[in-house]
């Protein structure tokens, strides 16, 4: 019986995990091409928010984003961040006195949650593999609560486990999504730890940076000039 | 009144700030009498400092017998009104309040702190500074940066637009642009 098992388990392993490395290249052939298909679609919209600077870029594209298309919106910021997220809310309710969302729409229109940090400021490369497990299994559990189609982010470091944890829920076929990065300002030479992340291997639909220097360097960015 | 009207029109203030950072070497530079100087000579006379989560305590000074007036605090919720009422702003590299300064036109001076690990802060006050939107220095230049620089010299800085990537976002989608 056992060996039966063990038996069936030899043939079935090398095959799942040829699979699942098939289905990853798959993932990576099609990230990067418009699909084309969601024209009058609403879009479950993740939206990952950071302090210092960041979230003051990533405000001016909500200020522009077609607010009846990107919706709902789940903005998610660090648990130690207290700042970025209220400021989401006042711009949400905004949106609520402008009438572009009716006030019982608000709660199913916009949500905001909080995720483990993969790496404090200042913290050691090191330590900082072990607080990312962490941080990639509390993705892994956002990502199946929100099920985004489009995850927008901008460079702080937990836009790094909610992409990865989008990827692996591609490659299983549970949940396809788009995602858009867009370097910060701040970056005029260099991409970010996790700007560069992204770029190298390919997990990011659309790049955008906001210096025509750094584009020339990452031929695959797109440079439409600056947010701020 | 009209003498203390008067007064208040000709005083033109210099305001500080580090944001939420801690950012001592800046406070100590513009508290040292060099560059106290230079913005007196510069005809500067007030001099207001945001210290931060800094620990250096720079000294008051009523500004009666000629010299810059120095007062500082440690957070505001919003500099905003500081920004406006200020003549020259002298600014912690922090892409949140150089643009906020740039937005009101004011002229700024960037000190980029060197203590920092990851030092890419610089890498836009030296762009910006490039274009001639602000000036750039250290802490221990930014006496030099005072005395050499010209206000006329600064252009001012166009502000930025998102609407391009939204619709980057929108054609990918396949959603019509607006």
């Amino acid at each position: 019986m056992w060996h039966e098992i063990s038996g069936n388990f030899c043939y079935v392993f090398p095959i799942l995990v040829a699979a699942i490395v098939v289905r990853a290249a798959y993932v990576l052939y099609w990230t990067g091409r418009s699909l084309r298909a969601s024209a009058s679609e609403r879009v479950r919209t993740l939206i990952v928010l950071g302090s210092g600077g960041h979230t003051a870029e990533m405000l001016s594209i909500l200020n522009v984003l077609q607010k009846d298309k990107f919706v709902p919106r789940y903005y998610v910021a660090a648990v130690t961040d207290n700042m970025s997220l209220q400021k989401a809310r006042v711009l949400e309710e905004s949106l609520v006195q402008q009438g572009k969302n009716s006030g019982r729409d608000i709660l199913e229109a916009a949500q905001f949650m909080q995720i483990y940090r993969s790496r404090e400021v200042g913290q050691s490369y090191f330590t900082s593999i072990g607080t990312t497990l962490i941080a990639i299994v509390h993705a892994l559990w956002l990502t199946l609560q929100i099920r985004p189609q489009v995850i927008i982010c901008n460079g702080p470091g937990t836009c790094i486990p909610l992409c990865v944890s989008a990827y692996l829920f591609k490659v299983l076929g549970l949940r396809w999504s788009t995602i858009f990065y867009v370097e910060s300002i701040a970056r005029v030479r260099k991409l970010s730890l996790s700007g560069l992340f992204l770029y190298k291997l390919h997990l990011v639909d659309q790049f955008v940076v906001q210096w025509p220097q750094l584009q020339k360097k990452y031929p695959r960015a797109h440079y439409v000039g600056r947010l701020m | 009144m009209g003498v203390m009207g008067n007064g208040i029109e000709s005083r033109k203030t210099v305001f500080v700030t580090v944001g939420t950072t801690c950012f001592d070497a800046l406070v100590k530079a513009v508290d040292s009498q060099q560059v106290k100087d230079e913005l007196l000579r510069k005809g500067y006379t007030d001099l207001l400092i945001q210290v931060g989560r800094g620990t250096y305590v720079p000294s008051k000074f009523s500004g009666e017998d000629g010299s810059l007036a120095v007062d500082y605090f440690t957070f505001s919720p919003s500099i905003a009104d500081y920004l406006r009422s200020a003549s020259l702003i002298i600014s912690h590299a922090g892409s949140g309040s150089i643009f906020e300064t740039l937005r009101l036109g004011k002229p700024l001076i960037v000190v980029v702190n060197e203590d920092l690990m990851d030092n890419h802060q610089s890498e836009l006050a030296e762009e910006l500074a490039d274009r001639k939107h602000l000036f750039c220095a250290r802490p221990q230049t930014l006496h030099q940066t005072i005395k050499v620089m010209d206000l006329e010299s600064l252009i001012p800085y166009p502000p930025g637009d998102a609407a391009p990537v939204a619709n980057l976002f929108n054609n990918f989608l396949g959603f019509p642009a607006d």
